[in-house]
């Protein structure tokens, strides 16, 4: 086996590790269903949406907060118990740690994104082409796992709450200029060109294409933008920590 | 026989403070060594080091003959750590920490569960396997460090201060096991604060200060390096006045407890001569009296303040 294939193995057993001690708790998991779906209710409540209208917002939103909701206080945690430390003294590479971080968002973000997109199932909304929105799925719960483990990297905290209120910092300007609550070709040139800052911006717009047949981008540029804020998110927090790795030790 | 640690000139620094200050020593395979040093001399530093937590400034260092900079996951493949402050999963089980490093270390699956079970039962810990390492004591939690460093059957231990706050009992039950698996081969770092410790255990000692290497010896040669600091203690059966010995060129200080005087010599055989003549001379009889030898506790305050008054 290659030392590539052996650090993704214990990127593996990192994701294992991280979802037994983080992931799996009740407190967690009714944050990922309940906040986005709470955040739904708030805007169409009083409004006239329909629930075609409001489902792919609610899957994009789902996504979005349960893949990022522990990715940023994983290795500040971490940082302070001195299990980092404990990784690190193993054959692990930095890089194996980060990526296994990205894994445990990733499982964790997209078992839960499953619900919602069921329930639209359930009601008979039929997206046009099933398997694309499940690749979209998996591809934008990817990046927005990188997302929350680029948000841990700086600065070099060892306090989980300073990691988790600059990430909030973060995600919240997010949802509210990615077209979750109006739509791209519903925002003036300015609130169009912030948008496409926005990884969620291009899965809001895949999912909203999917299910009503009306998107701002091309679908193709959709997969695109997101698959390039992947790899540029996974390339930078991967930079990011092991240039502050000396910092957080010391 | 090769050396499992070897050190060239390793230097690390922080900011203006220099932690480690051009280093150099060798471990030889099959050896216990100590490393002492007190707060903030450069151990952890050193020990953070040659595990590949940090990366040094200046110089070079091997481990069971990989460089740790170059080669750092085949370094690493070879060591077990047991660090100053337990680092285990409070939140996962005993088991479950000793399995999850067992596979970072990518050991086949059969030989990692033979392996977590023998040294659970041999530490003792079989019975709380599956219990939360949060219930745990400090004993318990440091036997389960111990455990997690020995799960890849290394070639190389490091150990930094592992027995610092147990009870008796548990450091007693460590330190036997460091000499047991020493006896099986195991090279041992050993950072300590202990004296006891480390002349208990160690075959050669580095007493660290300001990040320099004060010394490097057996505990037996450390100690003969300082003669000076040999005494004789004796007890009259009456009261005595120091100053009657004071004076006297082969005796280099006196120190007074009561009827119990200790004197310091590079000459010990002259002195007893003295004693046992001004005994005489004054009607009084000796107690009792004892040559005692420099403890490594006075070799080594000796090295760290001797140091200290020369970089003053």
């Amino acid at each position: 086996m290659s030392g590539l294939a052996r650090q993704f193995k214990r990127s593996l057993v990192i994701a294992e590790k991280n979802i037994k001690i983080y992931y799996l708790k009740g407190p967690v998991i009714l944050f990922g269903l309940v906040f986005p779906l709470f955040l739904a209710l708030a805007y169409i409540i009083g409004r006239n949406i329909s629930l075609k209208e409001f489902l792919p917002g609610l899957i994009g939103m789902t996504a979005f907060f349960t893949a990022t909701s522990v990715g940023p206080s994983i290795v500040p945690w971490e940082t302070r118990s001195k299990t980092l430390e404990r990784l690190l003294c193993c054959p692990v590479a930095m890089s194996a740690i980060i990526v296994g971080d990205m894994f445990s968002s990733f499982i964790f973000g997209s078992i839960i994104s499953i619900i919602p997109l069921a329930l639209t199932l359930f009601l008979g909304i039929q997206p046009l082409n099933f398997m694309m929105l499940l690749l979209g799925l998996i591809i934008a719960n990817l990046c927005f796992a990188a997302l929350s483990v680029l948000l841990s990297a700086y600065p070099p905290t060892d306090v989980p709450a300073t990691s988790m209120m600059l990430s909030s910092l973060v995600k919240f300007p997010l949802v509210f200029i990615s077209g979750v609550f109006v739509p791209v070709e519903q925002l003036p040139p300015w609130g169009v060109t912030i948008a496409s800052i926005s990884p969620l911006t291009y899965f809001t717009d895949m999912v909203r294409q999917l299910f009503l047949n009306r998107g701002f981008y091309p679908l193709v540029l959709d997969f695109i933008a997101l698959v390039a804020f992947t790899t540029a998110f996974t390339f930078a927090a991967i930079k990011l920590h092991e240039k502050t790795l000396a910092k957080r030790l010391s | 026989m090769g050396y499992a640690i070897a050190v060239q000139e390793l230097t690390k620094r922080y900011g203006d403070v220099t932690a480690v200050d051009h280093i150099s020593f060798e471990v030889k395979e099959g050896e216990v060594f100590g490393f002492l040093g007190p707060n903030g001399a450069g151990k952890t530093t050193t020990i953070r080091i040659l595990t590949g937590l940090i990366k040094p400034d200046e110089g070079r260092a091997f481990v069971a003959g990989y460089d740790v900079f170059k080669n750092p996951v085949e370094a690493k493949q070879r060591i077990g750590v047991v660090p100053e402050i337990s680092n285990a999963y409070v939140d996962l089980t005993a088991w479950e920490n000793l399995i999850l490093i067992g596979k970072l270390y990518d050991m086949p699956s059969q030989r990692l569960k033979e392996n977590a079970i023998n040294l659970l039962r041999e530490f003792g810990l079989y019975g709380v396997k599956d219990k939360l390492v949060r219930t745990f004591s400090k004993g318990m939690k440091q036997k389960l460090l111990l455990c997690m460093a020995l799960v890849n059957d290394p070639e190389v231990l490091f150990l930094d201060e592992p027995t610092s706050g147990l009870d008796v009992e548990s450091a007693r039950f460590l330190r036997e096991k460091i000499v047991q698996y020493n006896k099986d081969g195991k090279t041992i770092f050993l950072s300590t604060h202990n004296m006891e410790e480390a002349n208990q255990l160690c075959h050669r000692i580095a007493i660290i200060n300001h990040g320099r290497i004060a010394a490097i010896d057996t505990p037996e040669n450390l100690r003969a390096q300082s003669m000076e600091l040999q005494y004789i203690e004796v007890v009259f059966n009456g009261i005595v006045d120091a100053r009657e010995f004071s004076e006297n060129p082969s005796i280099t200080k006196v120190v007074s407890v009561g009827n119990k005087m200790c004197i310091y010599t590079a000459d010990p055989c002259a002195v007893i001569e003295l004693l046992v003549e001004y005994a005489k001379r004054n009607n009084l009889r000796i107690l009792s009296l004892n040559t005692m030898m420099p403890s490594l506790e006075d070799v080594f305050l000796k090295l760290v303040r001797g140091k200290e008054v020369a970089t003053q």
